[in-house]
């Protein structure tokens, strides 16, 4: 395509009120373009969006048989896809407009210098014609779609998300790696706002569950494969044995005899190591499932339980399942983050414990706080830990942390007496209503002190104890000591150390290593993997409610992505000049997507666009040495007519 | 011309650079008008091929608004669009063409500030030279 093709082109340039024509002559704009040869139609117009303009364009493109229209206006982000839509109802390629930017871009940047800008608009304007001269009726290709979707991991966020996913009419697969479901939440007792405990939460939740026929769980499950694309992904999920046969009918008694049979003990990672466990555990007696599991990891096959209960079942062999889904949530949560040893004496100091097992400690307590043999009677509590860091990676807040800290200090206030809680923070951030917490403990009488960035606190053992100096920025830099039986550590979240999925799904991860959305206002729970949705923690710090408004959302959108059965693909993506190709693979290297493999064409090896992966990014279009690689609505021809036209 | 107007030609990204400078225009920032953008869907996506075309029509500048880290396909980005000026400063040393005229700063979806600096000190450099 040599030769500009277009030559019918109508082209509208817009007052939008005044923003665009107090400071550009629109008038002068529209003078100049209508010079240009293929301009057929020039008109300057109050507001382009206004229904009466859309109609009018509609009208013009029909009577005049007009094969192109640029539009000159605002942003694209805010009316592209009203003048696609116009271009459609009169029956144009929608990818046979373009529009221009000459507001944002032009009248506003430039509003302190109106007859600069009115030049700029001109060469705008011209550009985008050159531009719409060689653009390419693009048609967008359907494919079927599955109404089938994949919910990986079955915490309060992945649970909800099944749910609505069910009542909106998707068949839904919720794959849980841990033989039981509830993820975090399930670790938790009380919580704000409601009282109810974790557990009580994920129980409401998996009743609900178990309700649906549309809705397939697997626990001890993990995805290990997938391929395909939006619509059509093929996935393999492995499932390891429990080793207890399905029927099992437990009984309390005997099961609390099998696991005292057995032989193996090891940490109990549910309680944070502050306890131990045995290779065949159930994390709590309401948990579900609600039979038991043998973790093969530490089992030693020594048959002792075998020996007690016939339904346990050694021989049990891993099980595949292959799914076709249609679109796939990632639910997979967050891990707390672990201090360094020695990081305020964490390891080294043996009262130095972290939040999340402070909150496993009150749940394992009776009617008073004992932690290692000694009554706690003063707890410190060191905030941000590895978050806000100033020089680890952990940049951000983990939003979760100061809430739950305040909360929990609050159910101790009121479960034990005589327990003094001393909070050493950066600033407290109980946005919200959360507020009233930091209230509720403040009169308490807990002592809260801050301290700057550059002097955290320090933990040191003195004598017997433990004292945690700090130097207190709210009574300007005094240096205080307060003893501590228990010193608390702050932890906030991060990414799933195990996080096997990114890499299977290729789903993006951002610079703080979580998942990463495409947009984070205007598209929050996408990313650029179509078909693949994130949501709840594994996107970045999130509390429940907050985990819970996005895995909603990210379910209604996966269930309007397949529900109809059909999909269609942006068309704007790569494409290859056979001829030109001489297969050196720079292109199928640059592409994170695997959207280009090698074919056979007229004897040579060439490279081959896979148009369902294709995202149309473009990182394949610089490294290919004989430029043999385009990218639909953004080609060599296209580019270099703006160019020249913009450069005139 | 001795006095002449550098013209910059600046490549943004659709959804990390190009809302940066729409939010410039929003708040009434200025830069100079010479300044003129052609959105792209990712920086890595820019072929050393259009830059020398804007050189060769008689852009002075080129500026190459980058995603950096925040870009949503991948996190090779940044690395990929580096590996695109350094090629391309090579290309431009054969034909004569000082490689200061061609700059790449990661300008993010809220960075109008950033972008109107860089546009400004663009322009002052490309005046003086």
């Amino acid at each position: 395509m040599a030769m500009e093709e277009k030559n019918k082109i109508g082209v509208y340039i817009c007052h939008c009120g005044s923003n665009i024509s107090d400071y550009v002559d629109v008038e002068k704009v529209r003078e100049e373009v209508a010079k240009i040869k293929h301009v057929s139609i020039s008109k300057t117009t109050m507001f382009a969006c206004a229904d009466a303009t859309q109609n009018e364009i509609v009208q013009d493109i029909q009577e005049n048989d007009l094969d192109a229209i640029v539009v000159a206006s605002c942003s694209p982000k805010l009316h592209l896809d009203t003048f696609k839509n116009v271009a459609e109802r009169a029956g144009l390629n929608p990818y046979n407009y373009v529009q221009i930017n000459i507001r944002e871009q032009c009248s506003w940047a430039h509003s302190d210098k109106p007859v600069q800008a009115t030049e700029k608009a001109i060469q705008l304007v011209k550009s985008g014609i050159a531009r719409v001269g060689y653009s390419e009726a693009l048609i967008k290709t359907k494919i079927s779609a599955e109404n089938v979707v994949v919910v990986i991991g079955a915490g309060v966020s992945g649970m909800r998300s099944a749910i609505e996913l069910a009542d909106l009419g998707s068949y839904v697969y919720l794959i849980e790696r841990e033989y039981f479901v509830g993820g975090r939440v399930s670790q938790w007792g009380e919580l704000f706002t409601t009282n109810e405990t974790g557990k009580e939460i994920i129980s409401r939740l998996y009743h609900k569950l178990m309700e649906y026929k549309n809705i397939t769980l697997f626990t001890g499950a993990e995805i290990i494969s997938s391929t395909g694309t939006v619509g059509n992904f093929d996935i393999q999920v492995k499932i390891r044995p429990r080793y207890i046969k399905p029927g099992c009918k437990v009984d309390p008694e005997k099961l609390q005899k099998v696991i005292d049979a057995c032989p193996v003990e090891i940490p109990d990672v549910f309680n944070f190591n502050l306890t131990t466990c045995k290779a065949i555990y159930k994390n709590f007696e309401s948990e579900f499932p609600e039979i038991p599991a043998i973790d093969p990891d530490h089992c030693t096959r020594c048959g002792e339980c075998e020996k007690l209960c016939d339904d346990i079942d050694l021989g049990q062999q891993d099980e595949f399942v292959n799914i076709k889904a249609g679109a796939i949530l990632i639910n997979t949560g967050y891990d707390p983050y672990e201090p360094k040893t020695g990081e305020f004496g964490y390891k080294e100091i043996e009262n130095v414990i972290t939040l999340p097992q402070l909150k496993r400690l009150i749940e394992l307590s009776g009617e008073e706080l004992i932690y290692k043999n000694k009554k706690i009677q003063n707890i410190g509590y060191i905030y941000c830990v590895g978050s806000r860091q100033k020089d680890g990676e952990n940049k951000y807040c983990s939003r979760y942390c100061c809430t739950s800290t305040i909360y929990t200090s609050i159910v101790i206030k009121n479960k034990y007496k005589n327990i003094h809680n001393y909070h050493f923070d950066k600033s407290i951030r109980t946005y919200g209503k959360l507020e009233l917490l930091y209230r509720e403990a403040s009169e308490n009488g807990d002592v809260f002190l801050q301290f700057w960035d550059e002097d955290p606190p320090v933990v040191s053992r003195n004598g017997n104890g433990t004292v945690v100096s700090i130097k207190d920025m709210l009574t300007n830099g005094k240096e205080l000591e307060v003893d501590c039986d228990l010193v608390v550590l702050v932890t906030g979240m991060v990414p799933r150390q195990d996080n096997k999925i990114a890499d299977i799904l290729k789903a993006p991860i951002g610079r703080d290593k979580f998942f990463n959305e495409i947009h984070p206002k205007l598209r929050p729970v996408e990313t650029v993997i179509d078909g693949v949705l994130i949501s709840g923690a594994c996107q970045g710090p999130k509390n429940i409610s907050e985990s819970l408004k996005s895995s909603l959302s990210a379910a209604s959108k996966a269930n309007s992505l397949v529900k109809k059965g059909e999909i269609e693909l942006k068309p704007t993506i790569a494409f290859i000049d056979k001829n030109a190709c001489v297969w050196c693979d720079e292109c199928m290297k640059a592409c994170p997507f695997d959207a280009i493999i090698k074919v056979q064409s007229n004897g040579k090896d060439v490279a081959e666009i896979v148009e369902a992966k294709c995202k149309g990014g473009g990182m394949c279009l610089p490294v290919c040495p004989e430029n043999a690689i385009n990218l639909k609505g953004y080609t060599d021809n296209e580019m270099e007519a703006m160019i020249t036209a913009l450069a005139d | 011309m001795a006095n002449r107007t550098p013209k910059i030609l600046v490549f943004s990204t659709e959804k990390i650079s190009d809302p940066a400078i729409d939010l410039a225009g929003l708040l009434k920032l200025h830069y100079p008008p010479i300044v003129y953008t052609v959105e792209v869907p990712c920086s890595s996506a820019v072929k050393s091929k259009w830059i020398l075309h804007a050189f060769d029509q008689g852009f002075d500048g080129v500026f190459i608004a980058a995603d950096g880290t925040d870009c949503s396909y991948d996190e090779s980005c940044t690395e990929k669009t580096a590996q695109i000026i350094s090629q391309t400063h090579e290309l431009m040393k054969e034909k004569g063409i000082p490689p200061e005229k061609l700059k790449m700063a990661a300008i993010c979806s809220v960075c109008a500030e950033s972008f109107v600096k860089q546009m400004n000190g663009f322009a002052d450099q490309l005046s003086e030279q």
